[in-house]
């Protein structure tokens, strides 16, 4: 059995933190507004990491999904404020699960090298991804809706916009985003960028057709994701750890306490679950597992879960300080709501891990 | 990543599967103890006990990988192990790295082979998770030990045919200090075991009375006074321990949600059902890739990392809250219930404190492996009868 990630995948890994180490340090207080450290995201645009798992054929690097798991666990670790995930979580892996080789050829060296920013558009206001709520229409090679929010709306230049065609079928589109109107919204995560985005007769064509294709974005996606939250989990972690061996009160450390130290092994409890469901997510991808839907919806709901509590605990064991503006928990906070929302909220996650395990025993 | 075997674990696999194939099947479905030596002693004589001890003793001198293929062959079988885990999986090793050779020679083949029994004589009434508190008092007597106190909780002394005893040596000194490790045999005179009824109904353990029981000198492991640092040795052994808690799993619950109706559909179309299974999933998958990802590093020749220390402390918790809510489910029916769920929602509450406390275990998370301070121990520098 190796159930543990290649040498060459942990190397690009260490080598992320390293670099990010001291590029992001304070990159996500700096982006508050903006949505984007714009010397952080040239500097990562530089280093090919969004191309981890593009080939290179296509510009990437042909380091593979391994590598960029463990490159999303350095990025959410350090809060990186950049448009990253948009395509190298959802755009590229979808291109290459269901694009073309026009639609290759024309959009995966761009989403290498970063010239290309990609956002996902599904969301239609308030309320979990699901088919019926598609409002947003493709007719005569154009995309008719409103998408909101966005993810990165305000500055890419490419969406992946979930849209129904004359007949009705749900479906995934490829929609450059030059002329449609956009609006920035106020993100619960500053640094992250939300924007509101009016398709009017926007040009666009078909990457892949049906709401499964839509879940087979999604869960890709997800796995990719999972390892950006246990990153920041990780982090929340060691902040609440670090501080409790320095506070004191009542006469010793607060980590001395009880209370404290079984709230942090909790936490590290959640983290270990979801790190072990991310590992096997990441393989059942690779591997084109038939349960890999499944395992991408376990390592979602997991990940989730243990950013956030990691994060709502962090603030506690810090206190008062923890809920001020200038101590960083907030921003630990926010990402880890920011991550729980961005491809649909954990309740929907759940409905999908438990319906593959019915249409498993169906079967 | 993948989950193949490398040649030489699909070999050791192959030998193991096939022997399995051949011999299990006799003793499919016996719980007893008669049948549980007859199959120690089969897997003895085939050269599958003690995978993993020393040729020189009996065993195969295999490596910690060959053990946990052997378990998850062996586990696709019902047969009789039970008996012999806490002898073999903890006392016996702690024989073999403190006696002397000839002790050695006389006592472990036997064990190995399934004729006699080990147990573990460690807690009492006032000893449990500060089990350096215990009071069981050993006092020099000639060319040996005069024992007189009791033990508590000790699982399967009714057929034992030795224990591994922690007793108190020197009460003056604090009480990590005054402690020594012996072995003694179940029948020596003076020894009393009474069975203490559970709450589930069955008596799996027991109380062991010391009244002047006379130990010779020669059953003494370790130096006097140096017991806790051989206790430390058995409890590793016990941490080591890769295997699954017994009793309804996640598979058992969703069973049920797809048989048992609410309001005329199927329980597992209610949302707060789904919602429940979810978790369970996450926690039971999430254990089981745990594993893996420690059989991984036993496959490298490394040692497990912190993350195997996570499993009993959610794997206990999740037996009684999920046979709990399958009770739930089955409404008022799950009054009348016997059956499988009822019977681990009786045992489930001891999970949570055998071999480890939940809360042992979290401040064994919280100290080991994020490096918080211990607790403030108040007994700790004082002498023990002070």
């Amino acid at each position: 059995m190796n159930f543990a990630f290649s040498e060459v995948a942990v190397q690009a890994g260490e080598a992320a933190r390293e670099v990010l180490r001291e590029a992001a340090s304070g990159a996500a207080r700096r982006a508050f507004g903006a949505g984007v450290d714009a010397a952080l995201w040239a500097r990562v645009r530089g280093l090919g990491w969004l191309g981890a798992a593009i080939p290179e054929a296509f510009g990437g690097s042909s380091l593979g999904e391994e590598g960029l798991c463990l490159i999303a666990e350095a990025l959410g670790e350090s809060l990186a404020p950049v448009p990253f995930a948009g395509g190298a979580y959802v755009a590229a892996p979808a291109l290459l699960r269901f694009g073309s080789a026009a639609q290759q050829a024309r959009w995966l060296p761009g989403i290498a090298d970063g010239s290309v920013a990609a956002a996902w558009a599904l969301s239609e206001g308030p309320g979990a991804p699901e088919a019926r709520a598609v409002g947003t229409v493709f007719r005569d090679g154009a995309l008719t809706g409103v998408k909101w929010p966005v993810v990165d709306g305000t500055l890419a230049q490419l969406a992946l916009v979930v849209a129904r065609d004359g007949a009705g079928e749900v479906g995934v589109y490829l929609a450059p985003l030059e002329g449609v109107s956009r609006e920035a919204l106020a993100g619960l995560d500053p640094s992250r960028g939300v924007a509101r985005l009016a398709f009017e007769r926007a040009p666009a064509e078909l990457l892949a057709s049906g709401w499964s294709a839509v879940e087979a974005v999604l869960a890709r996606a997800a796995v990719f994701v999972a390892f950006e939250q246990l990153g920041g989990a990780h982090r929340a972690l060691m902040m609440a750890r670090d501080y409790a061996l320095e506070r004191q009160a009542f006469g010793r450390k607060i980590g001395s306490f009880q209370a404290v130290k079984h709230k942090l092994a909790d936490v590290y409890v959640a983290i270990e679950l979801a790190r072990s469901h991310a590992f096997y997510a990441v393989w059942a991808m690779m591997a084109e597992a038939p349960d890999f839907l499944r395992a991408a919806a376990a390592a979602r709901v997991a990940a989730t879960r243990a950013f956030e509590m990691a994060a709502a605990e962090t603030i506690q064991v810090h206190g008062g300080m923890g809920f001020t503006w200038d101590s960083d928990c907030h921003l630990f906070y926010r990402r880890s709501k920011h991550l729980a929302l961005c491809l649909g909220g954990i309740g929907y996650w759940k409905d999908i891990l438990v319906r593959t395990l019915e249409q498993r025993n169906a079967a | 990543m993948d989950f193949e075997d490398s040649p030489e674990e699909a070999a050791f696999r192959a030998e193991a599967s096939a022997f399995l194939e051949r011999e299990a099947p006799g003793f499919g479905g016996r719980g007893d103890v008669a049948a549980a030596k007859a199959w120690q002693g089969t897997k003895a004589e085939a050269g599958f006990a003690g995978i993993t001890w020393p040729r020189r003793f009996g065993g195969r001198g295999g490596t910690p990988m060959q053990q946990v293929i052997w378990n998850q062959e062996e586990e696709k079988y019902q047969v009789p192990r039970g008996v012999f885990e806490i002898g073999l999986g903890m006392c016996v090793p702690t024989v073999m790295a403190y006696a002397e050779a000839a002790v050695c020679e006389r006592l472990v083949g036997p064990a190995l082979r399934g004729e006699t029994i080990w147990c573990q004589l460690f807690s009492e009434p006032a000893a449990g998770s500060d089990v350096a508190g215990l009071r069981m008092r050993a006092e020099r007597e000639g060319d040996g030990w005069r024992i007189n106190g009791q033990k508590i909780w000790t699982s399967g002394a009714h057929f034992s045919d030795f224990g591994l005893l922690l007793a108190r040596t020197d009460p003056s000194v604090p009480k990590h200090r005054g402690l020594t490790m012996f072995f003694v045999e179940m029948g020596s005179p003076g020894i009393e075991v009474r069975r203490i009824r559970q709450i589930s109904g069955e008596s799996n353990f027991n109380e062991v009375f010391f009244t002047n029981v006379w130990v010779p000198d020669g059953q003494r492991l370790g130096e006097v006074g140096d017991g806790w640092r051989v206790a430390l040795t058995t409890l590793m052994h016990e941490r080591l321990a890769i295997g699954s808690l017994p009793g309804p799993d996640f598979e058992d619950l969703l069973t049920l949600a797809q048989e048992i109706a609410i309001e005329g559909a199927p329980a597992i179309g209610n949302a707060a059902v789904r919602e429940r299974l979810a978790d369970w999933y996450v926690q039971s998958q999430g254990l089981e890739y745990t594993k893996w990802r420690a059989i991984t590093a036993l496959s490298r020749g490394q040692m497990p990392g912190p993350e195997a220390s996570i499993y009993k402390l959610v794997s206990a918790r999740k037996i009684q809250d999920l046979s709990g809510f399958a009770l739930d489910l089955l409404g008022e029916a799950g009054l009348a219930a016997g059956g499988r769920f009822a019977e681990a929602w009786l045992q489930s509450p001891g999970g949570r404190i055998a071999g480890g406390t939940d809360e042992i275990l979290r401040n064994i998370i919280a100290e080991r492996v994020l490096g918080l301070p211990g607790d403030i121990r108040l007994d700790r520098d004082k002498p023990f009868n002070a």
